[in-house]
């Protein structure tokens, strides 16, 4: 395959970026999107160029490290999977791809493709968890939960913390990774006792750290690669009201 | 008031637009109603009767002041929260989010501006005459009171006003379309039992209201 | 520090943890404030680490390289992890499963380590519900278990295929509401360049801001690592690309000794190999052998004839397969452990039964299983692993047969710790992966996470306090002193030679060249001439390298380049390590394949005459390593030939 990058270069965060093009020939539709641009490295090293710097490390899909908007769908077009996962078999010979960062004000670029998504840990360092200390806990079997909420739980907790689904909206808004924590504790009843501490708190620190609010247009569902859904948004909303209520 | 309506969290200030649009859309139904009157081969007696209970009946009176207060701030919040979306993505991307989501989802602040728009208008041909500021194009009734029957006529005998209000009507049904079901996720009511029920209701309701309201001028059109 | 000392303590093996516990040394809760921990990766290990330590009072700083704490490797364990709960009523106890770890392990393995190991699991599991972590459950509400290789009992807890990832974020969400509280400091896309020893104790770190090129100096009365595994000495292999040994490296070169270096767990069911460019290889959990027949064809032509593209795998008639571990280990099956099913798969491919383009691969088949459980169920099980698969190789799994391949996955040796999981060098402690210590010459399924969560969890929390007791008295010491300068110093020269280099082939291409000569030749099957080979050419790589890689951008700035070129330059002498350590071992066990020692029957021939002994390298110099010998004693366990039969 024979292919036209159009790559989003910024040296630095305070730095102006802007595209920059690049061909890349004879690429097996085989290759993943990683290995892709690994390739443009090899090649842009081989000219005495810095190449392009880009998140990424498992590469299996499950770090949520890698990122990349690419021709204007996070983690490109493909359904349920993270850019790593990306095969240049999704692409037609001769294409042109436009590579751009998460853009968002909490993820200010740091260089090139790298963002910085480190709010998102700000987020859960506000009650993205249960308060127990090592040690202690009862025995696992004490407390019983039904498969129905184990499997819901499970669902939300597959959050990758990959960004996507903040890097799809077009308000910027984090409402889908919030709520799958908030959803993932909020099934089971161990999460229960700070159920509505943690809802608030975490809602606080979403607010101030600049994500936007939830229009309910869903792209961030769409986009999710682990299919995190809708319903975890309108469960927070409910936590929330309850919280804010009791 | 407005400082500490910014200060709630995005998630309160969405609460509110929610229930304040739907409580709009209560109004609505009662709107329609009251319009469809016009439709009665009566000359406007039906409708009079109506109107007069609207404008004297006291419960009445202050329901149209919550009105007014759940229109003015339904309006401000939903600009509130859209200055700071806007504000949440500083630089744009170059290649527009092709995701596949519900295209009217995208555009309400949109249709809401246009739905502002057509408030106002709206309001000069109806409710600034009952409070005097704006002289009626049609003579008053015998007790002094404005004759919208005949005021509505004669705004809908005008080709040009009576499809401006149908476009605004096919706006406004864009607005509702997504507001329904989108007011249920932000409160929370979502299940697998009745989501579907809503989001079909949501659809006809969306549908059949500006419908109604689009008979009207149809009606004076095509029988004036 | 000519002498390994293990400090095991006194008693029989199941006594011996509590015994230790009772009479170690504790810090007092107002000196724990006065104490500076260094952790030094975000895994299971360092996590619940940093979080347990940050939560008993210690002031921590932990370090990882990503940009979240919560990207670390551990998160892509997939399908369990072990406890001997004994919940399904099938038999199992803290013997059993201490037993099934060093015989996993084949006896290579610290038999008190071990039993500490199985003695805590179910702790684990108990911590782990009470974090939230959403375990697979059955529909009474108990938690659910299923079977993985090497044992006769389900031990193994689950959650989806995505077990790792769930531990991973519950240490995780532990270790965040730390850093809220202000105990535990954390330092993200920083990677640690150095340790810092004053007076042979390690004291602090280097450490470099991956976004600015800075060198940063951090002090801690004690440090622990737990940075994971060196598995991409082999360039290829399962781990993510981050992954490195270099704080292994770095610690090793400044006196922590380094145990089983060659001690290597080839995992059997990953994505076979498919073009030059490919930069990693994807594991599918080893879950997926519970339902999935393993089988290449019984004739050579047949197989001829599917490399070739003339002939597919559903045309070949059921009395023309090789079910090959069915029939070679008629007990466990498909669920032999994991050294046992690779090698199996290399023999049969090396022999020439191979399937797919390359000849390198293996069919797992579903098409019993979903005959007999029907598709919904086979999808409920393994549906991400089936949807995974069919995104990389473009191929239907319940249609077609899967093809696998054995891939390096793991590392069994490490940093030498003793029973405290201190190192040779004082206050320098390492954890998880990062270790040697508890699985011998080869790991079980699901015992990973389980080992990464006991030494973070329960273990270091209390050793480490052995240690601190005695260090309340020594001040907090200012990374203005000499030996943080000079550490420092040493670290920026070494970058400047790297960059200053300027040679004409890119970090990758040694990179990928080291890959080739390690799975040639210190690969699943080793001998004495391919060994000698081996250190022969990584020497020679080795010298290129430092005189023709070519590394673009500052030092001064976020660098990838330079980054790599950091860590290949410490694969490049480990990878000599594990050639010499293993060229050493002149015996069969676990991972560890020599093929001049075998049975007539073609399975591993251990010799525990002369080698059961842990190998512990010492660093003398570039290249100059000296081997030490930590016997191992099992008073417990009959030691046995391996039988899977």
């Amino acid at each position: 395959m024979n292919l036209t990058l159009k790559i989003w270069r910024q040296p630095h965060t305070r730095a102006k970026g802007k595209f920059i093009t690049y061909r890349l020939d004879d690429i097996s539709p085989n290759c993943s999107f990683l290995e892709m641009l690994d390739i443009l490295n090899e090649q842009l090293i081989g000219n005495d160029e810095e190449p392009v710097a880009f998140d990424h490390d498992c590469r299996e899909g499950i770090c949520g490290m890698c990122s990349l908007y690419i021709n204007g769908r996070p983690h490109g077009p493909d359904d349920a999977i993270t850019t790593c996962q990306l095969h240049m078999r999704k692409f037609r010979d001769g294409a042109t791809i436009v590579i751009e960062p998460w853009r968002a004000k909490p993820f200010p670029v740091i260089k090139d493709l790298i963002v910085d998504r480190t709010a998102f840990d700000r987020i859960i360092q506000e009650g993205g968890y249960i308060s127990v200390h090592t040690g202690g806990a009862p025995d696992a079997n004490s407390i019983l939960i039904s498969k129905e909420h184990a499997d819901l739980s499970m669902d939300a907790a597959a959050c990758i913390g990959c960004g996507a689904c903040v890097a799809a909206c077009k308000n910027a808004s984090a409402m889908l990774f919030v709520s799958a924590k908030v959803s993932q504790f909020a099934l089971l009843p161990q999460g229960k006792v700070e159920a509505n501490d943690r809802v608030k708190k975490m809602v606080a620190m979403m607010d101030e750290l600049g994500f936007g609010n939830c229009t309910n247009t869903y792209a961030c569902e769409a986009e999710c690669p682990k299919l995190i859904s809708r319903s975890n948004i309108a469960r927070m909303n409910r936590e929330f009201i309850c919280a804010k209520v009791s | 008031m407005t400082v500490s309506f910014l200060q709630f969290s995005s998630i309160t200030k969405k609460i509110w637009m929610a229930l304040l649009g739907l409580f709009l859309m209560v109004f609505l139904v009662v709107h329609l109603g009251i319009n469809l009157c016009l439709l009665r081969a009566d000359d406007g007696q039906w409708f009079h009767e109506a109107a007069h209970f609207m404008g004297t009946n006291y419960v009445v009176k202050i329901f149209e002041v919550v009105l007014f207060a759940g229109f003015i701030f339904h309006i401000i919040l939903g600009i509130i929260l859209q200055l700071k979306n806007w504000l949440s993505r500083p630089v744009r991307y170059r290649i527009s989010n092709r995701s596949v989501t519900p295209f009217l989802s995208k555009y309400m602040i949109y249709t809401g501006g246009i739905i502002l728009i057509f408030l106002i208008i709206h309001f000069m041909n109806f409710y600034f005459i009952k409070l005097g500021w704006v002289k009626s194009p049609v003579p008053l009734l015998e007790g002094g009171e404005p004759d919208f029957y005949q005021g509505a006529r004669w705004l809908f005998e005008q080709p040009f006003y009576s499809i401006l209000y149908i476009v605004l009507m096919a706006v406004l049904a864009f607005h509702l379309n997504h507001a329904f079901g989108a007011a249920f996720q932000t409160l929370g009511l979502e299940h697998n039992s009745y989501t579907p029920w809503i989001k079909g209701f949501s659809t006809a309701y969306s549908i059949l209201i500006p419908l109604g309201f689009s008979i009207i001028p149809l009606y004076f059109l095509i029988f004036s | 520090m000519a002498e390994l000392n293990s400090k095991i303590p006194q008693g029989p093996v199941a006594a011996k943890w509590t015994h230790y516990k009772a009479h170690q040394n504790l810090v007092n809760p107002a000196n724990k404030r006065k104490l500076d921990v260094i952790v030094v990766g975000t895994g299971l290990a360092g996590a619940s680490a940093a979080a347990s330590l940050g939560e008993l009072g210690f002031k921590v700083k932990i370090f990882c390289y990503q940009d979240s704490p919560r990207r670390a490797h551990s998160i892509a364990a997939q399908g369990g992890i072990n406890a001997s709960k004994n919940y399904p009523n099938d038999g199992d106890s803290t013997y059993r499963l201490f037993y099934d770890t060093i015989k996993g392990g084949d006896y290579r393995s610290r038999e008190a380590n071990v039993y500490r190991l199985a003695e805590v699991s179910g702790s684990i599991i108990d911590q782990c519900v009470a974090q939230g972590v959403p375990f697979a459950r059955e529909y009474g509400g108990m938690l659910d278990n299923r079977s993985f290789g090497g044992a006769l009992v389900s031990r193994t807890f689950y959650a989806r295929g995505q077990t790792g990832q769930q531990l991973l974020l519950g240490a995780y969400s532990a270790l965040s509401r730390q850093i809220k509280l202000g105990t535990v400091e954390m330092f993200n896309r920083h990677e640690m360049m150095d340790v810092v020893l004053i007076d042979g104790r390690a004291r602090g770190i280097i450490a470099r801001n991956l976004i600015t090129g800075e060198l940063e100096r951090h002090f801690g009365h004690a440090v622990i690592i737990a940075s994971g595994g060196y598995g991409n000495v082999f360039y290829l292999s399962t781990n993510a690309m981050g992954s490195n040994g270099s704080a292994a490296w770095q610690i090793f070169r400044k006196g922590a000794w380094f145990a089983n270096p060659s001690f290597t767990q080839i995992h059997p069911t990953c994505i076979p190999v498919h073009g030059d460019y490919q930069s990693k290889l994807t594991l599918m959990s080893e879950s997926l052998r519970n339902d999935g027949r393993i089988w290449v064809p019984k004739n050579k032509e047949d197989a001829e004839k599917i490399r070739q593209g003339t002939l597919k795998a559903n045309d070949i008639k059921e009395e023309d397969r090789d079910y090959f571990l069915e029939r070679r280990y008629p007990a466990f099956g498909n669920l032999v452990p994991r050294d046992v099913a690779s090698r199996a798969a290399k023999e049969r491919c090396d022999a020439g039964y191979g399937v797919g383009d390359t000849g390198l691969a293996v069919y797992l088949d579903f098409a019993d299983a979903l005959k007999r459980l029907g598709k919904p169920v086979i999808e409920e099980r393994y549906g991400n692993l089936f949807q995974m698969y069919e995104k990389i190789v473009d191929e239907d799994p319940y249609l077609n047969p899967m093809m696998i391949y054995p891939a390096v996955h793991y590392t069994m040796g490490g940093t030498w710790v003793d029973y405290e999981l201190m190192s040779t060098v004082q206050g320098l402690f390492v954890a998880g992966e990062a270790n040697f210590s508890d699985h011998g010459a080869n790991r079980l399924g699901a015992s990973a996470l389980m080992q990464g969560l006991a030494d973070g969890y329960f273990v270091l929390p209390y050793t480490i306090q052995n240690y601190l007791a005695d260090q309340i008295k020594v001040a907090r010491i200012s990374t203005d002193k000499e030996e943080f300068v000079q550490t420092e110093k040493a670290v920026r020269e070494r970058l400047e030679k790297l960059l200053a280099i300027n040679g004409t082939k890119s970090v990758d291409h040694f990179h990928k060249a080291l890959g080739k000569i390690m799975w040639e030749y210190v690969g699943m099957g080793r001998n004495a001439e391919g060994l000698q080979k081996a250190i022969k050419e990584i020497r020679e790589l080795r010298a290129e390298f430092w005189k023709d890689v070519k590394i673009p951008g500052k030092l001064d700035d976020l660098n990838i380049e330079l980054e790599k070129a950091n860590r290949v330059a410490d694969f490049l002498e480990l990878g000599e390590l594990m050639a010499m350590d293993a060229l050493e071992r002149n015996e069969s066990c676990g991972g560890h394949c020599r093929e001049e020692y075998h049975t007539e029957d073609g399975e591993c021939l251990r010799n525990d005459k002369d080698f059961m002994y842990v190998a512990a390298w010492e660093y003398k110099g570039p290249g100059e390593y000296v081997m030490h010998k930590e016997p191992l004693e099992y008073e417990e366990i009959e030691v046995k030939q391996r039988v899977y039969k």
